[in-house]
């Protein structure tokens, strides 16, 4: 076990090195660069490259980026003159890892629910309300949900406050405009996984038992079931804990999500490559844990070791 | 009293797209009591189903007959009723312990739930029964496997298991689906002498269901031989296989590989393939592969006739009027 946690850890550590290296490069070789807009004069611009170094060859501008990266140092945003793109990430990531989770435990929840339940009334009613459900959570884009839910629900029915992000009121409809596609993929795939283990040879044998109902849906049907719904919780968690533009901008959310737009569109480096290994790093953690946790669940993985009984 | 479960003219049908599939076609048979009854019979021939559905494992259709376990009719019994007879009163063996028991769950807690459904008795007593019951089907080191899930077992101690979760509550009757089809052939016989031992341990009945003739001869007392869904034959042990009465029973008998025949003698087969069980045809469901076959077989399905006691036989060859074809068809000569 700890022979491959460290195997993991040399592989993650590689992982972040060949991504920051290749979006480093990619976006020095994009045209233009964050000072090419017109209100820039060729003196102007050519003081500006000097103070951040860009007149300088690129590949010495990545040895010395990297240099910065092994002191945590993300360097300082061009577009946001003089504030540390470190503080930008600090700033921002709190809201959107707030939001994030809540949408998390709510799509987990209540995506598993419906899946059990469309499963268990194979063809019944609840069954197709799930795929509806699953239907408009993958098709309608959530800028169109997003806007519906705050148009419905807080202007044409004040219940919830319009936007802006202080008490758990105003978390109520981003959360679920964030949770909803979610919770139509969650279900979808909850629902194939759970029909498998109904129809399997160990569920008969449950039930050869005389167990009672509940007690083979709870011990056998979901646990079995939750298997394959772990691979896709890692890439999940990490894109709904970055932050969303959309519900974010929608809502008026200071979080991280306006940020990847707006970094990409100011070409502003700095805060490109601080976000991109900000995402990086979180993604490879967190698959990194569920690889564990499948350990954990499923008793035939076993992490590296090949202890036999 | 004497009869453990009666099935009397058990009809059931399965809803596909194709239409209705008749599974089993009005079957009876009797299981006595600590009697080990084998029902033989090719894939598709009803076999398991007709088992299955006496435990309510299968989503099908009864369209008609009874089912009397101890005296009981349990035909109409619901979900809720069938879960007190499963597991305590019945037993099930399936064919592939790989699949049939659970990946995630620790042998140990697989036994024990059926125990702690069953009884009343707390956790720690549940364990020790547990453990007793792995020794007793004959795994070392229970206290180890216990803790173990089935991926570290081989196959022949899945099927231990298996034995021993059937037998958790001690059932008045097994039935065994096929318990040795997926294990080699030294396993299979270490599989069926411990059945044997723990049938006499237990007290209890066992429905051996299987295709293999060669298993059923060492174990069991009777014999009934199905075919597309219906009972053709049914004897004892020594009645199947010294008078087998119908041409299906024959031969399945005759295919048995022989150890003294000479090396060029070629594996004898029955021809053609089982009929179509969407639609069967109003004669006997055998006639179209019958080498005896006459006029009325294709026409009329025969019934049941007692060709000595205990022994009876759904062919039209056994009556009095197809004695000249008996003679002329060599069916005589082999008797």
């Amino acid at each position: 076990m700890a022979k491959y946690i460290v195997k993991r850890l040399i592989i993650s550590v590689l992982t972040i090195l060949v991504l920051c290296t290749v979006v480093f490069f990619a976006i020095k070789f994009i045209p233009g660069d964050p000072f090419s807009g017109p209100e820039y004069t060729e003196q102007m611009r050519q003081q500006l490259h000097e103070l951040y170094g860009y007149d300088k060859p690129v590949w010495q501008q990545y040895l010395s980026y990297m240099g910065n990266l092994l002191h945590g140092d993300l360097g300082i945003s061009v577009y946001y003159r003089g504030r540390a793109v470190v503080d930008i990430i600090a700033g921002a990531f709190p809201q959107s890892l707030d939001l994030g989770l809540r949408a998390l435990i709510t799509a987990t929840v209540v995506g598993i629910g419906l899946g059990i339940l469309a499963a268990l009334n194979r063809k019944k009613p609840l069954d197709y309300i799930s795929i509806i459900i699953a239907i408009i959570g993958i098709s309608i884009p959530s800028f169109v949900v997003a806007s519906l839910l705050q148009y419905v629900l807080a202007i044409v029915f004040p219940i919830f406050p319009v936007a802006r992000y202080t008490s758990f009121a105003h978390t109520i409809l981003p959360t679920i405009a964030l949770a909803l596609p979610t919770i139509a993929r969650f279900s979808r795939f909850m629902r194939t996984s759970m029909l498998e283990v109904i129809d399997s040879d160990f569920v008969k044998t449950a039930r050869s038992k005389g167990l009672k109902k509940r007690q083979i849906i709870f011990s056998h049907e979901v646990r079995n079931s939750l298997l394959p719904l772990l691979s896709i919780l890692g890439p999940t968690t990490a894109s709904l804990l970055m932050g969303s533009f959309v519900v974010e901008s929608i809502f008026a959310i200071p979080g991280l999500g306006n940020y990847f737009v707006e970094s990409i569109n100011t070409q502003d480096y700095s805060l490109i490559m601080g976000l991109t290994i900000f995402y990086g790093v979180f993604l490879v953690t967190i698959n990194f844990v569920i690889d564990i946790l499948y350990g954990v669940v499923d008793p035939r993985i076993r992490l590296g070791g090949n202890k036999n009984g | 009293m004497e009869e453990l479960l009666q099935v009397k003219n058990l009809s059931i049908s399965f809803h596909t797209y194709n239409g209705e599939v008749q599974a089993v076609r009005n079957t009876s048979f009797d299981l006595h009591r600590k009697e080990v009854l084998a029902i033989v019979g090719e894939s598709g021939s009803g076999k398991s189903v007709t088992m299955q559905s006496v435990l309510k494992l299968t989503p099908c259709v009864f369209k008609s007959g009874q089912i009397i376990f101890e005296g009981k009719d349990i035909t109409n019994y619901n979900d809720k009723q069938m879960q007190n007879i499963r597991g305590s009163q019945i037993g099930i063996i399936f064919q592939d312990a790989m699949t049939s028991l659970n990946p995630t769950m620790k042998i140990g807690k697989q036994i024990t739930e059926s125990i702690l459904r069953h009884q009343k008795v707390s956790k720690a007593e549940a364990k020790t029964k547990a453990l007793e019951l792995l020794t007793q089907v004959g795994i070392n080191n229970p206290e180890k496997r216990y803790h173990q899930y089935i991926h570290n077992l081989s196959g022949g101690m899945r099927q231990r298991v298996m034995i021993a979760i059937a037998l958790a509550c001690k059932p008045k009757l097994l039935i065994a689906d096929e318990p040795t089809t997926a294990l080699d052939v030294t396993i299979q016989a270490q599989i069926m002498d411990l059945l044997a031992k723990l049938k006499e341990e237990v007290g209890c009945s066992i429905v051996l269901i299987t295709h293999d003739l060669g298993v059923v001869a060492a174990n069991a007392d009777r014999i009934a031989v199905m075919y597309a869904g219906k009972l053709v034959e049914s004897g004892t042990s020594d009645q199947i296989f010294y008078h087998p009465a119908h041409p299906y029973t024959r031969g399945l008998l005759e295919s048995i590989p022989r150890l003294d025949a000479s090396h060029n003698t070629k594996l004898t087969y029955i021809g053609g393939t089982p009929p179509d069980a969407l639609n069967p045809s109003p004669g006997c469901a055998f006639s179209a592969r019958c080498k005896y076959a006459m006029r009325i077989c294709r026409q009329q399905a025969p019934e049941d006739r007692e060709v000595e006691p205990g022994h009876t036989c759904a062919c039209f060859l056994m009556d009095d009027e197809a004695k000249a074809t008996r003679e002329k068809m060599g069916w005589e000569v082999k008797l």
